[in-house]
């Protein structure tokens, strides 16, 4: 379908386009559009305004930091998943990008982008929270686990723009995984899940494990990672990751149901663990 | 309206467009590239594939506002002085086609994943191809056709 009538403005500061997005409440901002354009083809989106972002300097570039990267919003996944920085320093991010859809659309769509539109089905937000990343607006900084408050929205204020993300380096010990389950590659996950493990001595010390897709917002398997500290690598890990679906509220829909969905957390949960903590 | 300057197979154009016209609608209906179609509606099969500044694009999910002086390159681009692209004759050659609709994407997509590796295994073709569907499911000519196409771009394909 043809999309309906909108505004276009691409500003030439953020400053110009926080303005134009907070004095109209159905602004919508533009970066890729790899999720807007198709929810304007179908309808389902009606903004009176896109103010596109995609050429606004400060939004660009990805940085090498001391103790964390910089991505700047309008990074395409493409740009992302090649960036020598990202996969030295946070090579959890190159992994999940590489899952997004498929080469013609990662050209397009954006880091940023997949992070504001807060969709709980998309591959980044549960990486962003596993990593413990903070996002840098406009205005101000804004911890992961703050920011994705429910099925779309994200923590931003009208007029907010997200500028970038600051993604930790989790230094050396730590291996990684992104684990997703789906039928198509341009298909949503069923669900996915974001592994980042330490270990030590042949057990794991740490892990941090984020959920895709199993509720209306990207989730941390918290009991998982409590359970999994201290484990030695094997059976115990089975058992640890049983807790997988623990506290999270996984939707049914065409593509699974509830129960599936809980059940495949456990599984990928799982496989995530093992292969980030290097176990086959 | 907002005015845009955009180059398509290297002929530069000023258009005066609606902000919601989609890329592939300006080429379609505006520049006459009809060779480049529209498949899905939804930005799953790939079918209005182009080069947008060098890189992969599905056209239908691009504005032609987002494209303001930027490089297009459709399926009708390839071709130079009536001989086709290495890719284009590979497919013909290959059998690559049933109905032919998923083509111009296929070819687009396939000349985009050279672009990584000119040496593509048949899984990296099949990967690179992902974004891209068959509905007559002709993948295993396409596959071959993409292999012996980049063989006559000339890189030697080597692994089976």
């Amino acid at each position: 379908m043809i999309p309906a009538q909108f505004d276009y403005l691409r500003p030439g500061s953020l400053q110009e386009a926080s303005e134009a997005l907070a004095s109209d409440e159905e602004a919508k901002v533009l970066a890729g559009g790899q999720s807007l354009l198709p929810l304007l083809r179908l309808r389902l989106a009606y903004p009176s305004l896109l103010v596109d972002v995609s050429r606004l300097e400060e939004l660009t570039g990805i940085l090498d930091e001391r103790d964390h990267v910089f991505i700047g919003a309008m990074a395409t996944h493409d740009e992302v998943l090649r960036s020598p920085a990202v996969i030295a320093g946070c090579p959890l991010v190159a992994l999940a990008a590489a899952t997004v859809a498929d080469p013609a659309v990662r050209h397009r769509g954006t880091f940023g982008g997949s992070l504001a539109h807060a969709d709980p089905a998309g591959d980044l937000p549960a990486v962003a929270l596993a990593l413990e990343c903070v996002m840098v607006t406009s205005t101000r900084q804004i911890p992961a686990a703050d920011f994705f408050l429910d099925y779309l929205e994200p923590a931003l204020e009208p007029g907010e723009i997200l500028v970038g993300v600051k993604v930790p380096k989790l230094g050396p010990g730590w291996g990684f995984h992104y684990e997703k389950f789906h039928r198509t590659a341009q298909a949503w996950a069923i669900v996915g899940v974001a592994a980042a493990v330490r270990r030590a001595n042949g057990s794991i010390q740490e892990a941090r494990i984020g959920l895709t897709n199993m509720g209306p917002t990207p989730v941390r398997a918290r009991a998982v990672e409590s359970a999994l500290q201290g484990v030695e690598l094997g059976e115990a890990v089975r058992q640890a990751c049983a807790e997988a679906a623990e506290g999270t509220s996984p939707t049914s829909d065409l593509h699974a149901q509830a129960d599936y969905r809980r059940h495949l957390a456990q599984v990928l949960t799982h496989r995530a663990v093992n292969a980030a903590a290097g176990r086959p | 309206m907002p005015r845009i300057a955009v180059t398509v197979d290297g002929i530069r154009y000023e258009e005066d467009v609606e902000p919601r016209l989609l890329l592939v609608h300006l080429l379609r209906d505006r520049l006459g590239k009809t060779g480049t179609p529209v498949g899905c509606d939804t930005s799953n099969c790939g079918a209005c594939t182009v080069m947008l500044d060098g890189k992969s694009v599905k056209s239908c999910s691009v504005l032609a506002v987002q494209a303001d002086g930027s490089d297009v390159v459709t399926i009708e681009g390839l071709a130079t002085a009536g001989t086709m692209h290495p890719m284009q004759r590979a497919f013909h050659e290959e059998h690559a086609l049933q109905c032919g609709y998923c083509t111009p994407g296929m070819v687009m997509a396939a000349i985009d994943l050279l672009r990584e590796d000119p040496d593509p295994s048949e899984e990296t073709i099949r990967h690179g191809l992902e974004g891209n569907l068959c509905r007559c499911t002709g993948y295993c000519n396409i596959v071959r056709a993409v292999r012996r196409g980049a063989q006559s771009m000339g890189q030697a394909v080597t692994t089976p």
